[in-house]
């Protein structure tokens, strides 16, 4: 194999997010955007009984980011293809998911309701033969990057303005298939690629330091070719301009979002036990009201 | 059992037919990928690197990427053919063929090159004799086994033409073309009766189907007159073809393979649910030692002498 192919790169043809607005208006709507998803994931994993709110809470900002600031997607299209891409490599973040997809107008929101019920589409991780929008099915981890960069590529070869967005957890940066993706991706400067770990720093037993380090994670993306960017994960007017496209780049993007697991209800914030507690009715109560404000 | 020795003259090694495939393809469909693990020697895809540099993706010694990056361009809108040797392409990366293309449901073609046991003396690291066994119990993706470069031709086109998963089976062992009639026609989920017969059957796929036509010539010269079964299509299989293979009273399978899941176990779970005949399932019974393909081969009693001795004790002749 050569070097990476002289093609246009999305670098050079990227197109930017559509949002409107002065910044803080437009955090101002994710933001909004970011507390229905939160309620939204919590009431499923209450009536389901099951799921994994910690990690749900942790994502919540930055899938709202993408979906309600940075992203194309039409949804009455959802194979168009020259559509954003987005994967959660951290599949079983579904109730968030869900909700965001249900809110970005790929199906009824009262669908909602049979997630993890017998037979329902709406399974513990998502399926994309089932579920419009999405683009691959996640669940074990450590796939997501791999198809995140061969989407990349395709658009490279096709000098195509679509971009691909990616979350993975950070404990899921312990597969070695991401790395084995993140040198493929810097050898092309997939320069149309950003991935956001989800830097919450805890796995599902213990924090990810105390199980195997990731530390230093920055100069382990910088090493492998990437540009990197580290940030609250939870701040807003900092996740959109790294996410609108508005920063022409010429090499795929990291953003080490660092997060909070559990973000926005109380007893649960970076407790290694709500990875995939459940709440009682009284917990659930508490977790609503604090996510009214 | 003697038997006579393989043809070594107007050999044929599945991998050109493959490639020749894939560079016609590719000339008429921009769509058209391949990506590889380091492999485009083995793949023998330096051909089509040349035709078309910018479709040739090479990730380099990195199996579990490949795929996810093949079902990835296969979301880019690119019919990714993915190529690398059999072992390492299904067994390495097992789990991203089932989540990223099985389950996905993703329009990969995924090209498992020298299976079997093609690297006979590189061990059993190498050999790749459970691939089939691992792949049809997915149920959503397509597995073929050309035997001849013929069907190998049409195994890749029809995988093109299909929007979903498939895993083509590719020897780079030498197989004569088998003998066919001019409107010979490849049907994924059809099998091809090569030779007719009523007593007994031999059903066969892969290299040694052109050692099952010779079993059955042995055999006729005795006045045994064998079916012969070409299962190209392992999934989906041809229930209708091994049910009338098990009315002929029994039924000998032969695969470069283990005996464990793959042709034998496919044919038996049909006949033992349906229509039980007496069977013998010849193919590999667990790794193999040192030794050539072919030496391996003999060893296993994949000859056709021993196709033919297997049938005939079926039959109690």
């Amino acid at each position: 194999m050569s070097a990476a192919p002289q093609t246009a790169s999305g670098a050079a043809s990227a197109h930017t997010s559509t949002a409107t607005g002065t910044l803080a208006e437009r955090a101002a709507h994710v933001r909004e955007m970011a507390r229905q998803i939160r309620r939204s994931a919590l009431t499923m994993v209450f009536e389901a009984r099951q799921g994994h709110p910690g990690g749900d809470l942790s994502a919540t900002d930055a899938l709202a980011a993408l979906y309600f600031d940075a992203m194309r997607y039409d949804p009455a299209n959802p194979r168009w293809p020259g559509r954003d891409r987005f994967i959660l490599s951290k599949g079983h973040a579904t109730g968030a998911l869900y909700s965001v997809l249900a809110m970005a107008g790929f199906f009824e929101r009262d669908e909602l309701k049979t997630y993890m019920q017998p037979l329902s589409r709406l399974n513990g991780h998502p399926n994309r033969v089932k579920i419009p929008g999405v683009e691959t099915n996640t669940g074990p981890l450590g796939h997501g990057l791999p198809v995140a960069v061969g989407i990349a590529i395709a658009g490279q070869i096709d000098g195509a303005d679509h971009r691909t967005f990616i979350i993975t957890g950070d404990g899921e940066l312990q597969e070695g298939s991401n790395w084995e993706a993140a040198m493929t991706a810097g050898h092309r400067k997939l320069a149309n690629l950003t991935l956001i770990v989800d830097r919450n720093r805890l796995q599902q037993g213990a924090p990810t330091e105390e199980t195997v380090s990731l530390e230093p994670l920055a100069d382990k993306w910088r090493a492998f070719g990437w540009d990197v960017a580290e940030i609250d994960g939870h701040d807003i007017e900092a996740l959109l301009p790294l996410l609108d496209g508005s920063i022409a780049r010429e090499r795929p993007l990291c953003i080490i979002a660092n997060t909070v697991k559990g973000k926005g209800v109380s007893y649960m914030e970076n407790q290694a036990s709500w990875h995939h507690g459940v709440p009682n009715a009284e917990q659930y109560a508490q977790a609503m009201k604090e996510l009214d404000a | 059992m003697s038997s006579p020795a393989p043809q070594t003259s107007g050999l044929f090694d599945c991998r050109d037919a493959y490639v020749a495939a894939l560079e016609a393809l590719g000339a008429q469909d921009q769509r058209i990928v391949a990506v590889v693990n380091d492999s485009v020697g083995s793949s023998k895809l330096g051909g089509f690197r040349k035709l078309f540099p910018e479709r040739l993706v090479n990730v380099g010694i990195a199996e579990q990427n490949m795929i996810g990056v093949g079902a990835g361009l296969a979301n880019g809108g690119k019919i990714a053919f993915v190529s690398g040797a059999s072992c390492f392409l299904t067994g390495r990366s097992l789990e991203q063929v089932k989540a990223d293309c099985a389950y996905s449901q993703a329009n990969v073609k995924l090209c498992g090159i020298s299976s079997g046991v093609a690297y006979g003396e590189l061990g059993p690291t190498h050999h790749s004799i459970e691939d089939v066994a691992w792949l049809r119990t997915m149920g959503d993706i397509t597995v073929l086994v050309p035997a001849d470069p013929w069907e190998t031709d049409q195994a890749i086109r029809a995988a093109a033409a299909i929007d979903g998963p498939v895993f083509i089976r590719i020897s780079r062992m030498g197989v004569p073309a088998l003998p066919r009639p001019a409107d010979a026609t490849f049907e994924i989920g059809r099998a091809e009766v090569l030779r007719e017969g009523n007593d007994g059957a031999i059903i066969a796929n892969g290299t040694v189907v052109c050692r099952a036509l010779e079993a059955a010539r042995l055999l006729a010269e005795e006045g045994i007159h064998a079916r012969v079964v070409n299962m190209s299509s392992m999934s989906p299989i041809d229930e209708a073809a091994i049910l009338a293979a098990a009315q002929t009273g029994a039924i000998v399978t032969a695969e470069e393979h283990s005996v464990r899941g793959g042709l034998g176990g496919a044919v038996a779970e049909i006949v033992a649910q349906n229509t039980p005949c007496p069977m013998k399932i010849l193919g590999f019974a667990g790794f193999q030692p040192t030794g050539s393909a072919e030496f391996l081969m003999e060893r296993a009693g994949l000859t056709a002498g021993n196709m033919a001795a297997s049938l005939r004790a079926l039959l109690g002749r």
